[in-house]
C-alpha cells in the first residue's frame, strides 16, 4: 500500500500533504503537551518498532505470509495522536532511506496509513472494547477488528486516490498520465488483497499482541482504557488522548470543509458581489432586481467597478462554474469534502463511544482507586 | 504488504532475511556517502532541494523525452558520485520493474483508445493510450526512485535530516527522525536475535496456529522491549540535562561548487517544467 512516486499526480500529492498537515500539527501539539520531555524518546523508539514490525512476515491461514502495517497496535497502545507521529516517522524513513513509498507521495501514504489507519483503529477499539477489563477477551476481539478495519480503511483511501488518477489526468491523446486504472478496477484490485491477506495479517498481529500484552505486560494497554481498573492497580495516568478538548474545533473544521464545496456550487450570487459581466446578463439582472426589492440595476455596470475590475484578476476569476468543472479543482474539492467527512465521522464516533460507555475520560487518579 | 506464497523458507527465515537486507542497504549507503564524488561534496541542503526540484517535474511532466532526460541526469550524477550501477540495477531499476512493471502490465489491454495491435490467439486489443500510460508509469517511477536513492546514497542520514530544516520541518521532528534511525538498528538487531534464537531451538515444523502465535508473541515481546528501551533512553537523556528543548547544530557551509550545482539543478528543473508541461 506504500504508493511510490509517479502513481499520483502532483496535484493529488499536494492535496494530501495539505490534508495530512493539520493532523500532524495537532498530533505534535497534543503529544508534546502530554508527554513533554518523554515525547522524543518515546516516539522515536516506537517509530523504530513500527518500522521493524512492517518487516515481519505474518503467517496467515492458507499457508501464505503477509506484512502487517502495525497501525492497529500502535494506536491501541499509544493512542491515535502519538500513533500518527510514530507511523509517519517510520513512513518517512521508509520513503527517503529505503525507497519504500514515494517522496512526493509521502503525504498520501501518511494520510492513508498513519492518519486514517490510526483513527479507525482507535475508534473501533474503544467502541468494541467498551469498559471491559484490561484482560478481557473482548479487548482482543476489539483490537483484531480495529486492526483489520484500519488497514482496510487505509487501503480504500489509497485505492480511491489511485483510481481517481485516470479520470482526471490524461495526456492530449487520452493516455492516463499516472496510475492507469479507473476506480472500477483499482478498488477491487486493491481491496481484494487487503480484505484477505493483508487484513488477516493485521488482524493476527493486533489481536495477538494485545492478547500477549494482557498476559505479559498489561500496563501498556491502559493508556487507551481510561477508567478501567488494572489487575494490580497503581496510579492511573491521564488518558493520552485529549480528544475531548479539541472536539468542538474539529466539528467546526469538519463542517466547514463539508459545506465549503456546497457553498461554491450553490446557484445565485451573494447580494452586492456582482461583477461587471453580471450587469449585461439578463438572468443575473433579474436576480439582482428580485433581491433588491425589485429595484432594477443600472443598465450598464458602474464605471468605477468596470475600471477596478481590470486592475486585479483573481486566480479563479469569478465563481464561474467552469473551474468547478475543471478536473483538478473539482478533485481538490472532493478531497476536502472527504477529509471533512472523515473528521466529522470520527467526532461522531467518539461522541457515541462516550454515550454508550459513560465514564470519566480524564478523571483524576484518586477517584479510580476504589 | 503484498502477500507472498510460502516457498521453502518459513516465515522466520523470510523475516530474518528482510532484516538483513535492510541492514545491508544501510551499510552500503553509509559506505558510498563517504566516497569522494560530486554529490558527496555538495552541501546537504543543496542536494535535498536540488533532488526534490528534479523529482517534482519528473512526477509532473507530460513528455516522455523530458522524463527520460531527467533519468539521464540522475544516471550521470550517479556516475560522477561513484554510485555503483550494479547496486542501482539491483536495488532500483530491476526492483521497480518487478513491482511497477507488473502493475502496469495489464494497462495496454484495459485502457480504452485507438487499437494498434491484436494479440494473436487471445484477440486482446492493445491500445496506444494504454501503452503510453504504462510507459509513463514505469518511466516516472524509475526516474523518481533513482533520484531519491541518489540523495540517500551520497549523504549521511543525519545530514539529510538536518537539511530538512530548510523545508521548515520542526526541529523536534528532525530529532525524532534522527533518533528513530539510530534505534532502528537496535530494534532490528534485537528482532533479528529473537528470530534467530527461536529458529535455533526449533527441530520440526510448526502448525499454522503455532506460527501465528510465535509471530504475535514476538511482536509483543519486541514492543515491551521497545518501551523499556524508550524509558532507558529517556532517563539517559534526562541525566545528561535534557529538559525538552531541542537544539540542532547548524554547521553546513555553502561553497562555490554548491552555488554552481544549485544553479544547475534549478536550470534543469525549470527546463523540465518548461518543456514537460
Amino acid at each position: 500500500m506504500h504508493i511510490p512516486d509517479g502513481y499520483l499526480s502532483p496535484v493529488t500529492c499536494a492535496a494530501l500533504y495539505g490534508g495530512a498537515a493539520p493532523f500532524w500539527y495537532v498530533a505534535l501539539r497534543k503529544t508534546r503537551k502530554l508527554l513533554f520531555t518523554r515525547l522524543v524518546p518515546l516516539i522515536s523508539v516506537f517509530a523504530a518498532f513500527s518500522f521493524v514490525i512492517m518487516m515481519f512476515n505474518i503467517p496467515i491461514p492458507g499457508g501464505t505470509t503477509a506484512h502487517p502495517l502495525g497501525v492497529g497496535i500502535a494506536s491501541i497502545v499509544l493512542g491515535p495522536w502519538a500513533s500518527i507521529l510514530a507511523l509517519s516517522t517510520a513512513l518517512f524513513i521508509q520513503a527517503f532511506f529505503f525507497g519504500d513509498g514515494g517522496v512526493t507521495a509521502l503525504g498520501a501514504n501518511c494520510f492513508n496509513m498513519a492518519i486514517v489507519g490510526s483513527l479507525i483503529a482507535w475508534v473501533i477499539y474503544r467502541l468494541v472494547a467498551g469498559r471491559s477489563s484490561i484482560t478481557s477477551s473482548r479487548r482482543v476481539v476489539a483490537a483484531a477488528l480495529g486492526g483489520y478495519l484500519a488497514i482496510n480503511g487505509a487501503a480504500l483511501c489509497a485505492a480511491i486516490e489511485l483510481g481517481l488518477q485516470p479520470h482526471f489526468f490524461k495526456s492530449a491523446t487520452g493516455a492516463p498520465l499516472y496510475a492507469p486504472y479507473p476506480l472500477s478496477i483499482a478498488i477491487p484490485a486493491i481491496m481484494i488483497g487487503h480484505l484477505t491477506f493483508a487484513g488477516l495479517a493485521e488482524l493476527v498481529v493486533t489481536g495477538g499482541v494485545v492478547a500477549y500484552l494482557q498476559r505479559a505486560n498489561p500496563v501498556l494497554l491502559r493508556f487507551t482504557a481510561p477508567g478501567v481498573p488494572m489487575p494490580h492497580d497503581e496510579a492511573q495516568p491521564a488518558a493520552m488522548t485529549g480528544w475531548r478538548a479539541a472536539r468542538p474545533l474539529w466539528t467546526a473544521v469538519g463542517l466547514l470543509m463539508v459545506l465549503a464545496p456546497l457553498g461554491l456550487l450553490a446557484a445565485g450570487k451573494a447580494w452586492g458581489e456582482w461583477s461587471v459581466r453580471d450587469f449585461s446578463n439578463p438572468g443575473v439582472r433579474q436576480q439582482i432586481a428580485r433581491t433588491s426589492r425589485n429595484v432594477a440595476p443600472p443598465a450598464a455596470a458602474p464605471r468605477g467597478l468596470e475600471r477596478l475590475s481590470n486592475v486585479w484578476t483573481a486566480p479563479f476569476p469569478d465563481y464561474s462554474p467552469s473551474f468547478v468543472r475543471s478536473a483538478a479543482f473539482g478533485y481538490i474539492l472532493s478531497a476536502m469534502f472527504g477529509i471533512g467527512s472523515i473528521i466529522l465521522l470520527s467526532v461522531l464516533a467518539g461522541w457515541i463511544a462516550r454515550k454508550v460507555r459513560p465514564g470519566p475520560a480524564r478523571a483524576p487518579a484518586h477517584t479510580e482507586e476504589g | 504488504m503484498a502477500a507472498k506464497h510460502r516457498g521453502k523458507r518459513g516465515f522466520l527465515e523470510r523475516t530474518t532475511a528482510s532484516f538483513v537486507d535492510a541492514l545491508e542497504h544501510a551499510f552500503y549507503a553509509e559506505q558510498t556517502a563517504r566516497a569522494e564524488g560530486l554529490m558527496q561534496r555538495l552541501d546537504p541542503r543543496v542536494k535535498l532541494v536540488g533532488i526534490l526540484a528534479l523529482i517534482v517535474p519528473a512526477a509532473a511532466s507530460r513528455s516522455f523525452a523530458v522524463i527520460a532526460g531527467l533519468f539521464a541526469v540522475a544516471v550521470v550524477l550517479a556516475a560522477l558520485s561513484h554510485v555503483s550501477f550494479a547496486v542501482l540495477l539491483k536495488r532500483v531499476w530491476i526492483a521497480v520493474l518487478l513491482f511497477t512493471g507488473v502493475i502496469a502490465l495489464p494497462a495496454p489491454f484495459v485502457t480504452p483508445g485507438s487499437v494498434v495491435y491484436h494479440l494473436p490467439w487471445t484477440g486482446w486489443r492493445v491500445t496506444a493510450q494504454g501503452l503510453a500510460s504504462a510507459g509513463y508509469l514505469v518511466l516516472r517511477v524509475e526516474t523518481a526512485a533513482t533520484l531519491c536513492v541518489l540523495l540517500v546514497l551520497t549523504t549521511p542520514w543525519n545530514h539529510v535530516l538536518k537539511a530538512l530544516r530548510v523545508l521548515r520541518v520542526p526541529a523536534v521532528m528532525v530529532t525524532i527522525l534522527g533518533m528513530t534511525y539510530r534505534y532502528l538498528f537496535l530494534v532490528l538487531q534485537s528482532a533479528h536475535d529473537m528470530f534467530e534464537s527461536r529458529r535455533s531451538r526449533m527441530i520440526g515444523n510448526l502448525t499454522g496456529r503455532e506460527r501465528r502465535r510465535v509471530a504475535a508473541s514476538s511482536a509483543g515481546v519486541l514492543m515491551s522491549k521497545t518501551f523499556d528501551l524508550s524509558n532507558d533512553v529517556y532517563l539517559a537523556m534526562q541525566s545528561r540535562g535534557y529538559r525538552g528543548e531541542v537544539a540542532l547544530l547548524d554547521d553546513f557551509r555553502i561553497g562555490r561548487l554548491d552555488w554552481a550545482m544549485l544553479a544547475g539543478f534549478t536550470l534543469v528543473s525549470i527546463a523540465a517544467f518548461w518543456w514537460g508541461l
